[in-house]
């Protein structure tokens, strides 16, 4: 029998779900685009909701990844479906026959310049979420050059909570769920930085669902003085002394509000990966409006595409916590598990 | 009459059982979008008369669900139909077009 299932992916639905189907005997072959294992987490520095740092769930998952065959800086080059199982041919010339495809292609950070209102790229002192953390996590490499964007003693500072989600002018209409608690997070971590800052968060509705993440919000509130503004952000210009003014509705006064700030951060969402859509037009699979792929259905078989022996894991069926992802690894590995029985 | 101190005020309480939906139902079916409105304040942020006027989009939206006619009348009195509030809004409500229907639907010139 052959025992081969394809990963696509590298990130932390592709680590999970190739290590759990390793150990029940199979033989996995993890594709990953880029040049290193773990996806955004590599570039994280501290998780929500309590501050772990990313760097050890990334070794836990590499430590569990022994026997698992990857190949690096590999992309999929076609897929195709011979009676019962997929032939993949992969960049680096290999071909593999499959009975399984395992799609852990995971997400896109979405690209904030696309929201031109708020400046990224324009102005000099706007970042992004994922920017704030590689600032973060690079404290601790005496080596490296820090961020000129982020300036030595900001007195304000902002976080624009959904930034290309929840946006119908952008396309994006879906929330992209993890941004809300990541904005709490980084609100305290660089209040902790910059303990002579005054911290404002802009948002709509805070979406701190998930267990201790109501804690991290009182948290924010009550030791670390964050400012939550209930209101979208507009606008926002840069002032001759390329400080960031933001506009605003606080809706709970029913008054516009307006703050001059020395740093911006912008809390982009999660759409589906390109490179990971690139494959899955090469077999066809259905995505959704919100471009994400579709699941066989909505609650009982969320690991199924709609075609047989191609299986999801992870943020490219919607956006995902980290843990919500390793659930689904598991699930995704079980659920490969059940259908390689037909094929003994 | 006692003097306690104090005089009592009309109640300032949001009755939605007198709340008039007949009209508000009115509005809706010309402008369905109007339920669409997740408060954000995009509208009001962006309004060129918002700022030295009380206009917001947001508030009219609110006061007329609530049955607030007359409030909410005032919160539109201001617009002069320039349309920024249209491009920020990210439900894609026609804000613009929706102002010119509460008037109708509120025989408001
Ligand atoms: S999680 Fe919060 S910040 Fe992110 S899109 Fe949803 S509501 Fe907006
Ligand atoms: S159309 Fe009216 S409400 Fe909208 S921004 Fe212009 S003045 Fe303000
Ligand atoms: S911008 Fe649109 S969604 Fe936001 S408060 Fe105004 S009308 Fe409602």
């Amino acid at each position: 029998m052959n025992k081969n299932v394809i990963v696509i992916g590298g990130g932390p639905a592709g680590l999970e779900a190739s290590a759990q189907l390793q150990n029940m005997g199979y033989n996995v072959i993890l594709v990953e685009r880029t040049h290193e294992l773990g996806g955004h987490l590599a570039k994280w520095d501290r998780l929500f909701p309590d501050g772990v740092p990313a760097k050890s769930v990334l070794d836990s998952l590499l430590a569990n990844i022994g026997g698992v065959k990857y190949f690096l800086g590999t992309e999929v080059q076609s897929v195709n479906l011979l009676e019962k199982s997929y032939n993949v041919i992969l960049s680096n010339g290999i071909t593999i026959l499959a009975n399984a495809v395992l799609i852990a292609s995971g997400f896109d950070l979405f690209p904030a310049e696309k929201k031109e209102e708020y400046g990224y790229g324009i102005y000099d002192h706007v970042i992004t979420n994922a920017d704030l953390e590689s600032f973060f996590a690079s404290r601790k490499d005496k080596q490296a050059v820090p961020d000129p964007r982020i300036p030595l003693q900001p007195q304000k500072i902002g976080f624009v909570h959904c930034v290309g989600s929840r946006d119908e002018k952008i396309g994006n209409r879906h929330c992209s769920k993890v941004c809300c608690a990541t904005a709490v997070k980084q609100a305290c971590e660089i209040k902790e930085e910059f303990p002579q800052a005054d911290v404002y968060c802009f948002y709509m509705d805070l979406r701190m669902f998930g267990r201790n993440y109501e804690d991290l919000y009182l948290k924010a509130q009550k030791d670390y003085g964050i400012r939550f503004i209930r209101g979208r952000v507009s606008e926002v210009a840069e002032d001759i002394d390329k400080k960031l003014v933001v506009k605003a509705e606080d809706t709970l006064s029913g008054k516009p509000v307006k703050v001059t700030l020395d740093l911006l951060v912008l809390m982009a969402g999660m759409k589906n990966s390109g490179a990971g859509q690139q494959v899955g037009s090469m077999i066809s699979l259905e995505t959704a409006e919100d471009g994400f792929f579709s699941c066989r259905d909505s609650v009982y078989s969320l690991q199924k595409s709609n075609k047989n022996g191609i299986f999801f894991a992870g943020a490219c069926t919607g956006p995902k916590t980290l843990p919500d992802t390793l659930h689904e690894a598991r699930a995704a590995a079980l659920t490969v598990h059940n259908y390689m029985k037909n094929f003994e | 009459m006692a003097d306690f101190g104090y005089s009592l005020t009309p109640s300032s309480r949001i009755d939605l059982n007198k709340a008039d939906r007949e009209t508000f139902g009115k509005l809706v079916k010309l402008e369905p979008d109007v339920l669409k409105c997740m408060a954000c304040g995009s509208c009001t942020a962006s309004c060129t008369a918002g700022v030295y006027t009380r206009t917001s989009i947001r508030s009219a939206i609110l006061y007329l669900q609530n049955g607030r006619e007359k409030e909410a009348l005032e919160f539109i009195k201001g617009c002069m139909l320039c349309g920024k509030c249209t491009i920020v809004c990210p439900r894609a409500i026609n804000t613009r077009q929706l102002v010119l229907s509460i008037c109708k639907i509120y025989n408001l010139k």
